[in-house]
């Protein structure tokens, strides 16, 4: 067990940074499971920062300690009928944890569901953040309204670096009205290649589609969310069911199984069940996802499907000791492929997120020390050194 | 007026062999060093600042703004890189020792992707010129900056800029994907691309906003959306500000989302009304207009919500757009509020600052106290969904003191913003402007972290110094400096 220091001031926090180390910055350790693997000397437990300091629902802000488990701040949101409009997915049956995680793992991590393709992704709602640096130095970046270009924009930066730059106490998102109902257009029998297609015509359509995904199957199902007030959505039901009639009959879930739908899309839960299989999670152009799949399916007995329109593909395949990184990074023309479920031994081997070109992982490794020079915090999480 | 840094007299000097240096990596038209055709680069949209460059290059391609930039970092010569320059805060201010960097010749749309709803332009190409291109199959790109006609997406990128419409479709930061920029070593980097979240830590994020202190953008991959079904526009107006600022506090929390959601006071609608005649109330002393777009059903939905809370809110007057030559007149008026404000001054600054909404009628009566004590006048325009302000302050570059004045009551404003919880600027930028400001909103720790990642970029300190940071550290005392509780060891260190 690695010994565990938990802080209880944003000083005390600095003041044992200060000491260096090899530091691991843990929430609440649900996504421990994600990118390469750490072998730091002592884990910041953040589970001191915790609670909401600021909502304010007409403001559409919120300002909560980064160790806030989730399921608190979707609590207080829920009830004033608002949400993170990017959909924290939820992968505790995926990567083997007991509950959401925190809101600090959430953006270290930089998850963001099906309505990423509508509402942005977790880096589009994050405001202002304050924390400490590699140097043990407190600071801040961003502030508390949802226009600003104070500087240059730090708290962004902050999503998705896994932890590796700073250790983050307090975060501040933008929040948003959640929609009064919800309804999903349901397509079945599409091959890959023509699921892609109407998930393509569905998001250049004006139906303000807000999650577009495809479950191959037998029969595959392509599904298209609507949300907002009733009206609306039987509206642009319709509306887009005749759009897409050339892809045939389509039928339609109501609110309550569209709800559970999409949750099981978020959370990956087709992938969850089959531990034998590792997880990849590809992004790429939506246009080219069927091929990129079709590629890799003739070389590897795959699971998968399509989220955020053709442009987020996750893939299951058998256990081995490289994840086949090769074959799978061969085939995908563009974006990046990320190493999402696998043993540890494996992370320690292959390299989890894509590798970058030399100029790019440079400058990458610039910014971390610019950050932390020491290399003090989830020193290795991305990439060699980062 | 703010002070920059004191040129290099040994560059000054080389000037001639700089110019013949820069002609041999774009031949032609491309350098220009005359001070009649420099002129025309001397000032951007801060027109109260105004200094000639030591040369101008036009570059046309990735790799001569590489071979520019590498000759520039090789002789360690300062770059400030330009679009159009419609920069309000000063971003694109020439330095007397430095290389203007104009992208204007690159003003192509490269490719247009309706499949993956995205279009890749190059940097000169104008914020208007994207949503014509792709038109006519009903898409547009969203942001929308009051300078859209002339600012270029490049200038959009490095200003993260917004407009009237970012409270439901975001700044720019939200609306590109992917981008292609340069270095001060002249490496040439990709970032992102047609595909959602680029991989490793989120650089696109840190360059857009980056007021051309990091890399010279010379491609960006932009989001098309599909316009809205429908729009209209509801004119409400109000008898006290106060009243029309519950107004908006009461919409966002019916939940609803408006397309655009607008602000003016009373002198300002004055003003407008004057100049473009959009037949708005005179006798209110604030002015809301609300778009709401989308399919019709939801939009005639929302209009009765929307006017049923300005009734509840004490508005004085209500109309709701019966037809898109209206909706569009409805409109003039707000996009025209900067000239006609220019008709009735014969100079004025726009300032920027953004508060929690709900402190608006405290700004605003503080505004009114500070008009006073500066002799100057105010009017206001006020992005009201995002609470991003836009004061504009009226004086007379000719006339005694005034420029003086009203620099110290911009300051005093933006002062008020952050004091209330806002923050220097909402989309102008920090650029010269505001920089002396910086240390209002932050300490010299978080000051000193953002000038170390600006040395991750650029540890030369050679892209368009001078702006944004209100001192100048060189990249290696910033590697040893350490501050203690926000504060440096020696607060009494020069600042320019």
């Amino acid at each position: 067990m690695t010994p565990t220091f938990k802080p209880q001031t944003i000083q005390e926090l600095a003041d044992y940074v200060a000491l260096g180390g090899r530091l691991e910055v843990l929430g609440s350790g649900t996504k421990r499971a994600l990118g390469r693997l750490l072998q730091p000397e002592t884990a910041i437990d953040m589970s001191g920062f915790t609670g909401i300091s600021l909502y304010e629902p007409e403001e559409l802000v919120l300002e909560a300690g980064a160790g806030t488990p989730l399921s608190v701040i979707e609590k207080a949101l829920a009830k004033n009928h608002q949400q993170l409009a990017f959909e924290p997915p939820d992968y505790s049956k995926l990567l083997g944890g007991k509950h959401k995680g925190t809101l600090g793992g959430l953006m270290a991590c930089g998850l963001s569901g099906p309505r990423r393709i509508k509402a942005g992704a977790a880096r589009d709602h994050i405001l202002g953040i304050a924390g400490v640096s590699g140097r043990g130095e407190i600071f801040k970046a961003g502030g508390r309204v949802v226009k600003n270009v104070t500087g240059f924009d730090v708290a962004k930066l902050m999503v998705g670096s896994y932890g590796t730059l700073a250790a983050l106490t307090s975060i501040t998102v933008k929040v948003l009205p959640a929609a009064a109902t919800q309804e999903t257009l349901v397509f079945s029998g599409l091959s890959d290649a023509k699921a892609i297609q109407a998930m393509s015509l569905a998001m250049q359509s004006a139906c303000d589609v807000s999650g577009a995904a495809h479950l191959p199957g037998t029969p595959s199902q392509t599904l298209f969310r609507l949300e907002g007030i009733q009206p609306s959505v039987v509206y642009r039901r319709q509306k887009l069911a005749s759009h897409l009639k050339i892809f045939g009959a389509s039928d339609h879930l109501d609110e309550k199984d569209s709800l559970s739908e999409w949750k099981a899309i978020r959370d990956v839960e087709r992938l969850s069940a089959d531990d034998a299989r590792f997880v990849w999670k590809l992004s790429l152009t939506p246009s080219k996802a069927a091929e990129t799949v079709a590629r890799i399916s003739k070389q590897l007995d795959i699971q998968y499907f399509y989220d955020w329109a053709g442009g987020l593909v996750w893939l299951g395949v058998p256990r081995s000791n490289q994840a086949y990184a090769y074959i799978i990074r061969n085939c995908l023309e563009d974006g990046h492929a990320t190493l999402f479920r696998a043993e540890d031994d494996v992370r320690e081997r292959i390299e989890v997120f894509q590798p970058q070109l030399p100029a790019l992982s440079a400058l990458t490794k610039r910014v971390k020390t610019s950050f932390d020079p020491n290399g003090v915090f989830n020193h290795g999480r991305m990439y060699k050194d980062i | 007026m703010l002070k920059m840094p004191e040129a290099d007299p040994q560059t000054l000097k080389k000037r001639a062999s700089i110019a013949a240096a820069l002609r041999h990596i774009v031949p032609g038209e491309g350098v220009i060093e005359t001070r009649t055709e420099m002129s025309v680069y001397e000032s951007d949209g801060l027109t109260a600042y105004r200094q000639l460059p030591l040369v101008v290059v036009l570059p046309q391609t990735t790799a001569e703004v590489a071979k520019v930039l590498r000759y520039a970092f090789e002789n360690k010569i300062k770059v400030v890189p330009r679009g159009a320059g419609t920069s309000l805060s000063g971003g694109a201010l020439p330095l007397a020792d430095g290389i203007v960097l104009g992208l204007s010749k690159f003003n192509r749309v490269l490719e247009i992707d309706y499949d993956n709803r995205c279009a890749v332009v190059q940097p000169g190409v104008t914020n208007l010129a994207i949503t014509q291109a792709v038109q006519h199959k009903g898409f547009y790109y969203a942001p929308d900056p009051s300078s859209q006609i002339a600012c270029t997406i490049g200038g959009n990128v490095a200003e993260n800029s917004g407009g009237v419409h970012c409270l439901k479709y975001g700044l720019t930061a939200n609306n590109i994907l992917g981008l292609e920029m340069v270095l001060i070593s002249g490496e040439v980097i990709r970032l992102g691309g047609k595909h959602l979240d680029s991989d490793g830590l989120d650089l696109l994020g840190v360059l857009t906003g980056s007021e051309g202190l990091l890399g010279v953008i010379t491609e960006v991959t932009v989001r098309l959306l599909q316009k809205p079904e429908t729009a209209r526009v509801i004119l409400v107006g109000f008898p006290t500000n106060e009243d029309a600022g519950n107004c908006v506090a009461d919409i966002i929390s019916a939940g609803i989302i408006p397309g655009g959601m607008e602000m003016m006071d009373k002198p300002a609608i004055h003003a407008v009304e004057e100049f473009v005649h959009a037949d708005y109330p005179l006798d209110v002393e604030a002015l809301l207009i609300i778009e709401l777009d989308g399919p019709a059903i939801e939009v005639d939905h929302l209009i009765e919500e929307v006017s049923a809370i300005a009734r509840k809110n004490k508005c004085s007057t209500s109309r709701v757009s019966t037809s898109e030559a209206e909706r569009l007149l409805f409109w003039a008026g707000r996009k025209a509020a900067f000239p006609a404000v220019g008709r009735i001054s014969p100079d004025y600054f726009c300032m920027d600052g953004t508060i929690p909404r709900k402190r608006l009628s405290e700004v605003l009566t503080g505004m009114a106290e500070l008009s006073k004590k500066h002799g100057l006048r105010v009017a206001n325009v006020f992005h009201a969904g995002d609470g991003n302000l836009h004061p504009l302050i009226l004086y007379d570059a000719n006339a005694g003191d005034e420029l003086a004045r009203a620099e110290e009551f911009g300051a005093d404003i933006l002062r008020l913003c952050v004091k209330v919880g806002g923050v220097l600027t909402g989309e102008h930028g920090v650029g010269i402007e505001k920089r002396d400001l910086m240390p209002v909103m932050f300490t010299e720790a978080d000051l000193a972290q953002q000038q170390r990642l600006k040395c991750a970029f650029d540890d030369r300190g050679l892209l368009n110094p001078g702006k944004v940071f209100p001192t100048l550290h060189a990249c290696a005392e910033l590697g040893r400096m350490h501050v203690k509780a926000g504060k440096l060891p020696f607060p009494e260190i020069p600042r320019f």
